[in-house]
């Protein structure tokens, strides 16, 4: 049903309320990609025969494969609620309990427990410290987090534009178009000082205020979902979860710059976030939000989706829209600069998703509240993916200037195994390493800059002390060169050395010249490469050659590597002491490594040895040993 | 006036777009490898790096002049950064640089030697790449391609062709055909602009050297020559003979003393061109049929004719290009005499084109089933002949062509640069030819440097609507126009190669503006001190049109293009 006017919105939302409160129980299964791994369909299913025999309950859920399902039960579909480390999550509403790894089995424990007698299922609760938490918001992970773009993330049906609209949806793209001038819009977020959570940091109404101000008739929105860092996945979960949210962003970008056309690019490697955002744009045109004349404003608007084919590069801003266009992804030089010539050389408004998910709060809650989140330089939250050697690892959002003791400690839980904490690598493969002594920096765009690190697209990785910093190094190095679009010398040419002399090292074949070499050609990539992607490829490097050269010196000087990683530096040796003198060993090595007599200590050769552990593996007397 | 100050020297900002243009102005001679003016910046070599007082770096070709800006050029780090460019290129790079024919001509050769490369530390580790010797008229190597993308651009911007981009990621990139086709399976026209801009020898001409030593070494083969209008203004280039002076004569002595057995003049059969091409033109003038007429001369106009715009075929003159016209002849005017002397004559018409190679395969250039041109030599691979023998060009007495077949007109003459066949169609048709009439003539618009020339003219009372193209790229605007009916025309000159065939991809590089410009301007020069300055009035022509090519002009002169 087209919505024709403002009155018409308004009855649409309060019936939609309506509607979302109708049900005694909700039962929410986390689709997210991790939960789903985990068997969270089996744990769907379940509740959904369960829910068929009694009234009003009703079962949320995120796959697709379940859309028959929906058509006939009434069942909802949700995103990822975060928690991923703790999956499959079920979350219990209105109790709000959040059961965690879930079983199929739990499910009758569940429903007969909870919906039925409104207990808790203790056992499923999540407990630490001897402290158990029946309520998923008083659980740390999520208590210090201040969840705002991923608001509605797990908590409402991706799927169904009416949900969006009775959490308040559209309430900003309505306070534009009613109350605003364009001016007013470009201004408002002008002053909010939102900074593109693309990695660059840029102030999002100045590149808005530019786009505006250009003569050309045709302008064009563009929303950045080329989410490419390995690890990362906080615009998948937006877009994934709440759709409508971003897509109520670029409208209200194009209304403030006056474009008519928007277009989405997203990694073909997301089709759940594809499908979604399709439904989505199919719906919002349905209800006469997108398309001709929204709620008889005049206002035009549509929105297009592109899918990018894998290429890391197309998340930077030139080549993205090169792609759009159908041309080879690349970055092209700049002047022109995108807002003045982008997508098909018109002024172009090119903001990533997580940036435009923040422009409808900032619209409805004013730039005054915003400024009152995070740091003064960098206002608002940050979405971030935590992974690596923490407890607690998943999507979490926390304001601006949060540290990242906070982070890895209080949200994260610590280190898994209470292993010494070692580094924390953020902004992915263009990013760089935080140490211990940086645990207590606030992190926003401009205090990781003077670190040598940087936000990029938000990816956390917490590495402990067996993780080896050159083999870290090494393999984002890796990522870069293969990715690197081949255009200009530096990053293609430079990338490919430091790769090959980084392998060279984890491989005992460094020396101490190479690790000067290293730094000779990060500095120039980082100094004469054309992109940002370029510019920011040899920081991995730089990073930890800075934070740890005593670990590069270790490998290329004494041929060591102490975390063990490195697996041409291990030696396997016979403890003469155990063995028997079987022969097993050197029966089974693929290589002939091993020799002796019968019955007498047998040794590895080790410069024929190739380090596979076959030995190890097949010793009945545990004589072989690894040593680093 | 607006300055910026280079290496503390104040430049004044007198409409240059970037940078690097001040830059050179200022005298500094900054090295790039992927700048060309008349190309679009594309900033991939950052060889043009320089740093400014806030120790900001940046690329100076694409970077605007602003007043006030201060920059140096040469600071030691930039000197490390461009060192290391150039290092990090040859690292990965064939460096056989001693049996490169490109030797001494390579720009990446000269460039570490001018920035001062005396050491590579990383090995070659490249994977060798199988070479592209599909196209009759190019080869592409691509372990000798430093991907500046010059040749890419080119293709696109200025020939409109695209037949090549980059593939692949990372430091696997490589310049080739979509889809891993072949050269010569793409809509490559073959120009060979891409070999004339590539700065090392990943793109190259298909020699055929080779195979012309061999000819002139058997005796029973008579080896016949001809040289096209613009080989004799640049054949010097490499001789220190002054740019765009005429060395027709020295050449003539030059390929006497390598052996050929006969030379003539392609300029002679430019003028049966305009001949042939003007009587078709009347005739389809008064039918209406197949306007307007495009001329066919260029081998790249009309494979990228039939490529992109198959249904304008049928528009292309009937003619065969001069070169086409006079092999036919050359090999109809020997049938008797090889026969009783128990010979074979082959032509080996010196070009300087590289689509000509491709031309003399096309079975509608054949006579009864006949390839009538053998090889095709470009402008390069004469003066890598005279090179190889030793021969001190620049030394040697001019000698004339042999006759029949030399006598020529200033209208043949000028086929070498834009304009020129429209202008000697022009003469042709005009009932004066007085020397005021000539000069009417030399200024109705066709003549210049502009990509599309238009021009009306009156002729037998009624206005003939005339447009001169030169690069592809214009030509496929042109055609988009026309399609559109948003212009119309009589007659429809066009080159592939920009300024004509000057600037053919077979003539000697490297070639700048004032190159360029004496080029064109020697051009004009053979044809204003021609004793005949149109074709009609060329007596061997008329002689041979009486001789032994009565009745056979449609078969030697015209394309075969029955199926």
């Amino acid at each position: 049903m087209r919505l024709e006017n403002r009155e018409a919105l308004a009855n649409k939302r309060e019936e939609a309320k309506e509607a979302m409160k109708r049900p005694s129980h909700r039962i929410l299964v986390c689709a997210g990609t991790g939960c789903l791994a985990g068997g969270s369909a089996k744990i769907y299913d379940k509740f959904v025969e369960m829910a068929a025999k009694v009234e009003g309950v009703e079962v949320d859920f995120g796959s697709e494969a379940h859309k028959g399902v929906h058509m006939d039960t009434g069942v909802k579909r949700s995103g990822c609620h975060g928690f991923c480390e703790m999956g499959p999550l079920v979350r219990i509403e209105p109790s709000n309990y959040l059961y965690i790894k879930v079983k199929e089995e739990d499910c009758e424990e569940i429903f007969n427990e909870t919906i039925l007698n409104d207990r808790p299922v203790e056992r499923l609760l999540y407990e630490v410290d001897g402290v158990k938490y029946e309520t998923q918001e008083k659980i740390p992970f999520y208590e210090k987090q201040t969840r705002l773009v991923l608001k509605n993330c797990g908590h409402i049906d991706a799927e169904n534009i009416d949900e969006y609209l009775a959490v308040g949806g559209y309430q900003a793209l309505e306070k534009v178009l009613f109350e605003m001038t364009p001016e007013d819009v470009v201004n408002e977020i002008l002053e909010s000082n939102l900074r593109g959570r693309g990695g660059g940091g840029f102030q999002t109404g100045y590149k808005w205020k530019q786009v505006a101000r250009q003569q050309e008739k045709q302008k064009y929105v563009v929303c950045n979902g080329d989410e490419g860092d390995p690890g990362a996945f906080m615009d998948r979960s937006v877009m994934e979860g709440d759709p409508h949210k971003m897509l109520e962003g670029m409208m209200i970008a194009g209304y403030a710059v006056g474009a008519s056309e928007g277009y989405i690019y997203v990694r073909a490697e997301y089709p759940l976030a594809i499908n979604r955002l399709k439904l989505a744009i199919a719906q919002a045109n349905e209800a006469g939000l997108l398309g001709e004349n929204i709620l008889g404003t005049g206002f035009n608007f549509q929105i297009h989706i592109n899918r990018g084919a894998g290429a890391f590069v197309c998340g930077e801003g030139s080549a993205l829209t090169a792609s759009i266009e159908g041309e080879r992804g690349m970055p092209r030089t700049k002047p022109p600069r995108t807002v003045e010539q982008g997508l098909f050389a018109k002024p172009t408004v090119l903001n990533n998703v997580e940036t435009y998910a923040n422009v409808p709060m900032i619209i409805n809650e004013g730039s005054a509240w915003f400024k009152g989140i995070g740091t003064e330089g960098s206002p608002g939250t940050k979405a971030f993916a935590l992974t690596g050697s923490v407890k607690n690892t998943g999507l979490i959002e926390v304001p601006m200037g949060t540290n990242l003791r906070e982070i890895v400690y209080d949200i994260g839980g610590g280190v898994k195994n209470d292993v010494p904490f070692k580094a924390v690598q953020i902004g992915g493969p263009s990013g760089g390493c935080l140490v211990t002594r940086d645990l207590d920096v606030k992190l926003d765009f401009d205090s990781l800059k003077k670190l040598g690190a940087m936000i990029g697209s938000g990816g956390l990785v917490v590495m402990d002390e067996n993780t080896c910093m050159v083999e870290v190094a090494r393999f984002f190095m890796n990522f870069t060169q293969n990715e690197s679009c081949g255009k200009c010398v530096p990053c293609r040419e430079g990338t490919k050395r430091m790769l090959e002399i980084l392998e060279n090292i984890v491989a005992g074949k460094g020396t101490e010249e190479d690790l000067d070499v290293l730094a000779e050609l990060g500095e120039a990539i980082t100094n004469t490469a054309l992109c940002g992607l370029g510019k920011s490829a040899a920081l991995p490097v730089l990073s930890t050659l800075k934070n740890f050269r005593e670990e590069y010196l270790e490998h290329v000087v004494e041929k060591r590597c102490k975390t063990g990683n490195c697996q041409a530096l291990m030696q396997y040796k016979i403890n003469p002491e155990l063995c028997k003198g079987c022969s097993k060993c050197a029966r089974n090595c693929p290589v002939n490594a091993i020799s002796g007599k019968v019955k007498e200590p047998f040794v590895i050769d080790q410069a024929t040895c190739i380090k596979c552990g076959t030995c190890l593996d097949n010793c009945p007397f545990g004589a072989i040993v690894k040593e680093s | 006036m607006d300055y910026i100050t280079i290496d503390s020297k104040k430049v004044p900002i007198e409409g240059e777009k970037n940078v690097l243009s001040l830059i050179r102005k200022a005298g500094i001679d900054l090295p790039t490898f992927c700048y060309h003016s008349e190309l679009s910046i594309y900033g991939a070599c950052r060889m043009c790096v320089v740093e400014d007082d806030r120790g900001r770096i940046f690329a100076s070709c694409s970077e605007q002049p602003r007043p006030g800006m201060v920059i140096r050029t040469n600071t030691k780090r930039i000197q490390n950064y461009r060192k290391l460019i150039i290092e990090l290129l040859l690292a990965s790079h064939c460096r056989d640089c001693t049996v490169c024919h490109k030797n001494g001509m390579c720009e990446l050769q000269s460039l570490a030697y001018k920035v001062g490369v005396h050491n590579v530390r990383f090995p070659n580790t490249k994977e060798q790449k199988p070479l592209d010797m599909s196209s009759p008229s190019i080869v592409i190597d691509p372990n000798k391609c430093i991907l500046c993308g010059d040749c890419v651009r080119t293709c696109d911007e200025i020939q409109g062709v695209g037949a090549i981009n980059f593939a692949f990621r990372g430091s696997n990139t490589q310049v080739m055909p979509a889809f891993n086709k072949k050269m010569s399976e793409t809509d490559c026209v073959g120009c060979g602009q891409c070999a004339a801009v590539c700065p090392t020898a990943a793109i190259s001409i298909k020699s055929n050297v080779t195979a012309v030593w061999d000819l002139i070494e058997d005796k029973n083969i008579r080896v016949v020559a001809q040289i096209a209008p613009a080989v004799r203004i640049a054949v010097g280039d490499h001789f220190n003979i002054p740019k765009g002076e005429n060395s027709f004569g020295k050449l003539v002595a030059a390929l006497r003393i390598m052996g050929f057995d006969q030379i003539y003049d392609t300029n002679f059969a430019a003028d049966i061109t305009v001949l042939e091409e003007s009587a078709e033109f009347a005739k389809r003038l008064e039918s209406g049929e197949n306007m307007p007429l495009f001329t066919s001369c260029c081998p790249g106009w009309v494979k990228y004719c039939e490529n992109k715009y198959p249904e304008f075929a049928k528009n292309i003159s009937t003619c065969r290009s001069p070169q086409g016209m006079f092999s036919a002849i050359i090999k109809e005017y020997y049938k008797e005499q090889d026969e009783k002397e128990g010979k074979q004559t082959v032509v080996v018409s010196i070009m300087p084109c590289t689509a000509k190679k491709g031309e003399i395969l096309r079975e509608d250039n054949f006579t009864d089933g006949r390839q009538d041109t053998d090889y095709v030599l470009t402008t390069t691979e004469i003066i890598r002949m005279t090179k190889e023998m030793g021969i001190q060009f620049d030394k040697i007495e001019g000698e004339s062509a042999d006759m029949p077949f030399s006598l020529a007109s200033g209208g043949g003459a000028i086929f070498g640069a834009t304009g020129g066949v429209t202008e000697a169609v022009l003469r042709h048709l005009s009932a004066k030819k007085d020397f005021q009439t000539l000069q009417d003539i030399s200024l109705v618009g066709v003549r210049g440097e502009d990509g599309i020339k238009e021009a009306t003219v009156d002729f037998n009372g009624r206005e003939l609507h005339i447009a001169v193209v030169n690069g592809l790229a214009n030509a496929g605007k042109l055609l988009d126009k026309m399609k559109a009916g948003e212009a119309s025309y009589d007659f429809v000159e066009v080159m592939a190669c920009k300024r004509g065939c000057i600037m053919g991809g077979g003539q000697p590089g490297p070639a700048g503006p004032r190159t360029k410009k004496r080029r064109m301007e020697g051009i004009y020069r053979v044809d204003a001190s021609s004793n005949i300055r149109s074709s009609d009035e060329n007596p061997a022509v008329a002689a041979l049109y009486e001789g032994f090519l009565k009745g056979k002009e449609h078969k030697l002169l015209h394309r075969n293009l029955h199926e």
